[in-house]
């Protein structure tokens, strides 16, 4: 038997000839995602006097085709605090999976009281899950291994106030108050920002109109975004938890426009 | 060539966000798909030491491509002081450039220097900070950080202190420095303002004989108008920056934070 | 030989070739839009040109002049932009004097696709066509390589998704002058505070059956913020190192020297 384990359960060398030991050189480093494959479009968020609304589409497109039109793009962490991507969908479910284990762990550490349906104290909150994230992400672009996702983070900061701030594949992050990736950062911030220009206008917005701001949006990005879909999932997360609908169809839909229009240059009819 | 002069604002301009991969060109004409570690995400800074005091600026807009990312986002942060709102802190770093290596740098210096105090117990002098923080970014010297980094703060004899960085750890102390964006367009307008460049005594002398206008220590009101008038000036003319203008004043008694209005188009 | 010269063709590509950068062209980064309303159509855009990231241009013209009933706004290359519409322009007017009518927007809209589509894009004009005519009222969009759009509300430029967030929103089927001047200016407007590419005063052009009226600086939203100290330099602060004085009676010789009072006109702020 040869000593050395490398060799072990390799054909035989007087069989077979040398064996290529390239194979086992994993000089290279490993990683996964290089460019995006199957994604998501918008992600899009903006903050009110008592937390903060985030919506996103339920679209995974691979390429121009739109490939899975079901997948949920916001999820909730610890009841407390809500997780919007942007990008790659794999990346997606193995950031999900990971935040699931994260959230086991922090169950365990800290007790919830089962009256209340919030976060316990002691938790991870909103600004807490945000920087863990975003040392992720840096961690995995220094590494030359992105995950290839925008991420958007709401909930409440430690000081119980709205909480609102993204990351994206690089590690860069910012906060605002109001914010969107990928398309909705031209289509839907502009209309976001007439509303909630500052931190000021945002705490004078109430629940429902944050909701009809965001609804608008989603319309306007279904209607000029090619990646978008009319399904979509939105969330409001306050102080006193999350409140997830994750199969919403758009409403109110006007192709008024459309009526009067006659080809594309001299044609009449 | 074509694409040099195509001028088609979605295919030029920031579109899909995606996207932000470059794709090179590849001399064969294969075309190469790679991850970029960085980006410039815009701004400017700005740092002028006088007599007694340091004063840092910098406006605080984050940009991505023709996009703005937040209207809000300092790049001056408070370093080495002993709590979290940094309100014993003595010296001041601005960062510039791939927003994520600078709050990184940022995070790395405040760490080092909050070690220093607890082991010390007193806080790091701004010439021993500064030389840290060149080691800091020569050490990521083949994989740097994508920050023109200045630090600002009192030395040792209470004179205001500004050291000022390239991306790999190359400093000098400086009497002023502009970085990042709209470097190019304010320092300039510094070497003139503050070091009194090309300003010489009219009737002192003909030609070469003409006296230079002599360098005289700024007061604080003085730099305050200065630091506001050369953002003014850049915001008109670089399309990256604007939205707010942070200053950090550093005195003896501790450190000023004050934040004024900038044009936001 | 008319049209373009491409005798530098060869040594620039070998200059390229050889890393010397291409010219930066003057781009207007831009947000432009156009508006149909019940009793015509309105066009507007934003004054900022730039060249990279620099402002070249705080407030530029982007509305340029086809005919008396035609306008168009243009986005990309300042320079093509400028070009084209009055290479389009004279065309028209030559035309319009031969049939003795008055010129049609889909004429105007045909001479500039076929121009650009022989130009393959290298011509970066993106336009915003629209006019009234015996026809009635017509609103198009022309891009660089010849493709072109009729519909109700347009946008174009860098600041396009900004500016037709606003359409998406507001807009509906029938409208008055007033309201449509508003639309437009509130989507130009947008353009000018999200796209860094856009930016400055709000230019609108109103053209009606009967007369078109420009509005120049319609709104003025970043008027520059005065300085707060003067920098005048006291007389002789620069450094005379050498001196040569020539004469109007000297130089007259070689030109003809004429006194030319000054016009007001677009002139430059200036600090004193």
């Amino acid at each position: 038997m040869d000593h050395r384990p490398q060799a072990w359960g390799r054909p035989r060398d007087d069989v077979y000839g040398a064996y290529d030991a390239s194979y086992l050189n994993h000089s290279a480093p490993k990683t996964a995602t290089q460019s995006p494959i199957v994604t998501g479009t918008s992600v899009i968020a903006i903050k009110f006097k008592d937390g903060v609304v985030m919506a996103a589409d339920n679209l995974a497109s691979y390429g121009s085709l739109a490939r899975f039109t079901d997948v949920k793009r916001l999820r909730t962490f610890l009841s407390a605090s809500v997780v919007g991507f942007g990008g790659d969908v794999s990346d997606m479910q193995f950031l999900d999976r990971h935040l699931n284990e994260l959230a086991i762990d922090e169950a365990y550490e800290h007790e919830t009281t089962a009256s209340v349906s919030g976060p316990a104290p002691g938790q991870l909150n909103a600004a807490n899950l945000h920087k863990y994230l975003s040392k992720l992400m840096y961690r995995r672009r220094n590494d030359f291994d992105p995950l290839w996702n925008q991420i958007l983070v709401a909930g409440v900061d430690g000081a119980q106030q709205p909480f609102l701030a993204s990351v994206d594949l690089r590690g860069t992050t910012f906060t605002s108050p109001s914010l969107a990736t990928g398309f909705g950062a031209m289509l839907a911030q502009p209309i976001m920002r007439r509303y909630a220009a500052t931190e000021e206008d945002a705490a004078k917005l109430t629940r429902d109109q944050a909701v009809d701001i965001v609804k608008e949006c989603m319309k306007v990005l279904f209607y000029r975004d090619a990646r978008s879909l009319d399904r979509y999932s939105i969330a409001v997360v306050t102080r006193e938890g999350v409140e997830l609908k994750e199969d919403e169809q758009l409403e109110k839909q006007s192709w008024a426009f459309a009526e009067r229009i006659r080809g594309y240059g001299t044609q009449t009819v | 060539m074509a694409a040099m002069f195509s001028q088609n604002p979605l295919m030029n301009g920031p579109n899909y966000s995606f996207n932000d991969a470059p794709t090179v060109n590849a001399p064969e004409g294969a075309r190469q798909h790679r991850f970029d570690p960085y980006t410039d995400n815009g701004g400017s800074t700005l740092a002028i030491a006088g007599a007694d005091f340091t004063v840092m600026a910098g406006d605080t807009r984050l940009t991505s491509g023709y996009s703005i990312n937040s209207r809000h986002h300092p790049k001056l942060f408070k370093i080495g002081g002993t709590t979290a709102d940094q309100k014993d802190a003595t010296l001041v770093l601005s960062v510039v450039g791939f927003a994520a290596d600078g709050e990184a740098l940022k995070e790395r210096l405040d760490v080092i220097c909050k070690m220093y105090r607890f082991r010390h117990g007193k806080p790091m002098s701004a010439k021993a900070c500064a030389q840290r923080l060149s080691t800091i970014l020569y050490q990521k010297r083949f994989f740097p950080y994508y920050a023109y980094a200045i630090l600002g703060g009192l030395d040792e004899e209470g004179k205001g202190a500004v050291y000022s960085y390239d991306p790999v750890g190359s400093y000098e102390r400086e009497q002023c420095r502009a970085g990042g964006a709209a470097a190019s367009l304010i320092m300039p307008f510094l070497d003139n303002q503050v070091n009194f460049k090309n300003q010489y005594i009219p009737g002192s002398g003909e030609g070469h004989a003409l006296q230079e206008r002599e360098r005289r220590p700024l007061a604080r009101e003085e730099v305050e108008i200065l630091v506001k008038d050369a953002f003014d000036g850049a915001v008109e003319r670089h399309i990256e920056v604007g939205d707010g203008l942070q200053m950090m004043v550093i005195t003896k008694d501790g450190i000023e934070e004050v934040f004024l209005p900038l044009k936001r188009d | 030989m008319p049209g373009f010269d491409f005798s530098n063709y060869n040594r620039n590509a070998a200059l390229h070739a050889r890393g010397v950068p291409l010219p930066k062209a003057t781009s207007t980064g831009t947000t432009i839009v156009g508006c149909i309303y019940d009793g015509g159509v309105v066009i507007a855009a934003d004054t900022r040109a730039t060249s990279g990231p620099i402002v070249a241009d705080k407030n530029c013209e982007k509305l340029h002049y086809i005919a008396s009933n035609i306008w168009c706004a243009g986005a990309g290359t300042a320079a093509d932009t400028e070009f084209t519409t009055s290479l389009i322009s004279s065309q028209l007017e030559l035309h319009s004097l031969s049939t003795g009518r008055k010129p049609r927007v889909v004429t105007c809209m045909t001479m500039l696709k076929q121009h650009l589509f022989r130009y393959q894009g290298h011509i970066g004009a993106y336009l915003v066509v629209a006019g009234v005519d015996p026809t009635g009222t017509h609103l198009f969009t022309v891009h660089a390589h010849g493709s072109t759009d009729k519909l109700p509300y347009v946008t174009m430029g860098s600041g396009s998704l900004a500016a037709m967030s606003v359409f998406e929103t507001q807009w509906k089927p029938s409208l008055t002058q007033d309201e449509a001047v508003k639309l437009c200016a509130d989507a130009i407007e947008s353009g000018i505070w999200n796209d860094l590419g856009s930016g400055s005063n709000v230019d609108v052009a109103i053209i009606t059956p009967d007369k078109t009226t420009l509005k120049r600086n319609y709104i003025k939203p970043n008027e520059r913020s005065q300085k707060l100290r003067s920098y005048a330099f006291a007389k002789g602060s620069t450094a005379v190192l050498n001196e040569k004085i020539i004469r109007k009676e000297d130089i007259s010789d070689f030109v003809s020297v004429h006194e030319i009072a000054v016009e007001g006109g677009d002139s430059m702020e200036v600090d004193t």
